[in-house]
């Protein structure tokens, strides 16, 4: 009898682990199904030169990081000057997709906080951002030599996203 | 006073345009209900207590239009949700699909309904046996006449 008055205990302490465990989750972090799957694939205009374009398929064999930004978004901007500061490493390239933006906007803004993208695609109505799952600006993709996505970052890359997670997996992707 | 009114008649006739901007034409009524039905189900990324019907997002408003694109296209709602599905996994269904990892989630409530139900029916007949009527003792009657009669 006594065994069975500390079930509603033990359900309790069960209960309240859960929702513990709970607090140290971001809600906003949501697996991403497109990890270890191909890169969709895309043809966007370039942002410099509306005439030329990029491709994903242009990127096989080298190990490469996507990044989509806006002007239009705030989080991006403080991620930003990690970007350039990280791009000067040449560690890993950055590509840039500048989505659901104008073209001059972008320009100007890239003239104005630096460019850290190798080279910035442009996808005028966020359709290719669609196929890629993005919903939280920035989002990044470090995809391997095989086309095949390894990490996604949604929100700004941060210092600690960047050494502890970016630049391990590219080492060994590099190998 | 007909005056105020004359004046709020005017004032509301000029913001009717601005309003009517708001709605979008409806092309096809019959593509915008399946629409509607469909979204109604799935969760929007962004706001994600909002149904992708309801929210104002702009990734909401891009996927009801993709969505639409799609039925026009002669896509079926599996097919759409399929498309979603592969993008921005499981968590866009309101309805989770039944698999090894919902297993929990899905049969969870009906196995603590059944754990509930034999901890009640042990209970209860373990209750029954402590209180089962028992035959005074000659001594206990005997007691118990002395007592009534006070």
């Amino acid at each position: 009898m006594n065994r069975l008055l500390l079930l509603p205990l033990i359900l309790f302490v069960v209960l309240a682990g859960f929702l513990l465990i709970g607090l140290f989750r971001d809600p906003h972090e949501i697996p991403s199904p497109l990890i270890n799957r191909s890169a969709p694939d895309f043809q966007l205009p370039q942002l410099q030169q509306a005439s030329a374009t990029f491709s994903a398929k242009d990127m096989r064999g080298e190990v490469w990081l996507l990044n989509f930004w806006g002007t239009w978004c705030v989080a991006c901007r403080e991620e930003h000057p990690l970007l350039v500061q990280y791009a000067k490493t040449g560690v890993v390239p950055i590509y840039g997709v500048d989505y659901k933006d104008q073209r001059a906007a972008a320009l100007q803004w890239l003239d104005e906080f630096g460019n850290p993208y190798t080279l910035t695609a442009f996808d005028v109505d966020g359709r290719i951002s669609i196929d890629y799952g993005v919903y939280g600006a920035p989002e990044s993709y470090l995809i391997d030599r095989n086309g095949v996505i390894r990490f996604k970052q949604i929100g700004p890359i941060t210092e600690d996203v960047w050494q502890n997670k970016i630049l391990p997996l590219v080492k060994e992707l590099n190998q | 006073m007909k005056r105020v009114f004359i004046l709020i008649l005017v004032l509301v006739s000029l913001t009717a345009p601005a309003l009517a901007k708001e709605a979008k034409p409806v092309e096809d009524p019959q593509i915008e209900q399946r629409m509607q039905a469909l979204t109604q189900q799935l969760r929007c990324l962004v706001c994600q207590n909002e149904t992708l019907a309801d929210s104002r997002a702009d990734l909401a408003e891009d996927l009801r239009k993709e969505i639409r694109e799609q039925m026009k296209a002669g896509k079926s709602d599996q097919e759409i949700i399929a498309f979603l599905t592969q993008r921005y996994g499981d968590f866009v269904l309101y309805k989770p699909p039944v698999k090894a990892t919902t297993y929990l989630l899905w049969f969870g409530p009906f196995v603590l309904l059944l754990g509930g139900t034999l901890l009640l029916y042990r209970y209860l007949k373990h209750r029954r046996e402590i209180i089962q009527d028992q035959p005074l003792t000659a001594a206990e009657h005997k007691r118990a006449d002395e007592l009534l009669r006070g």
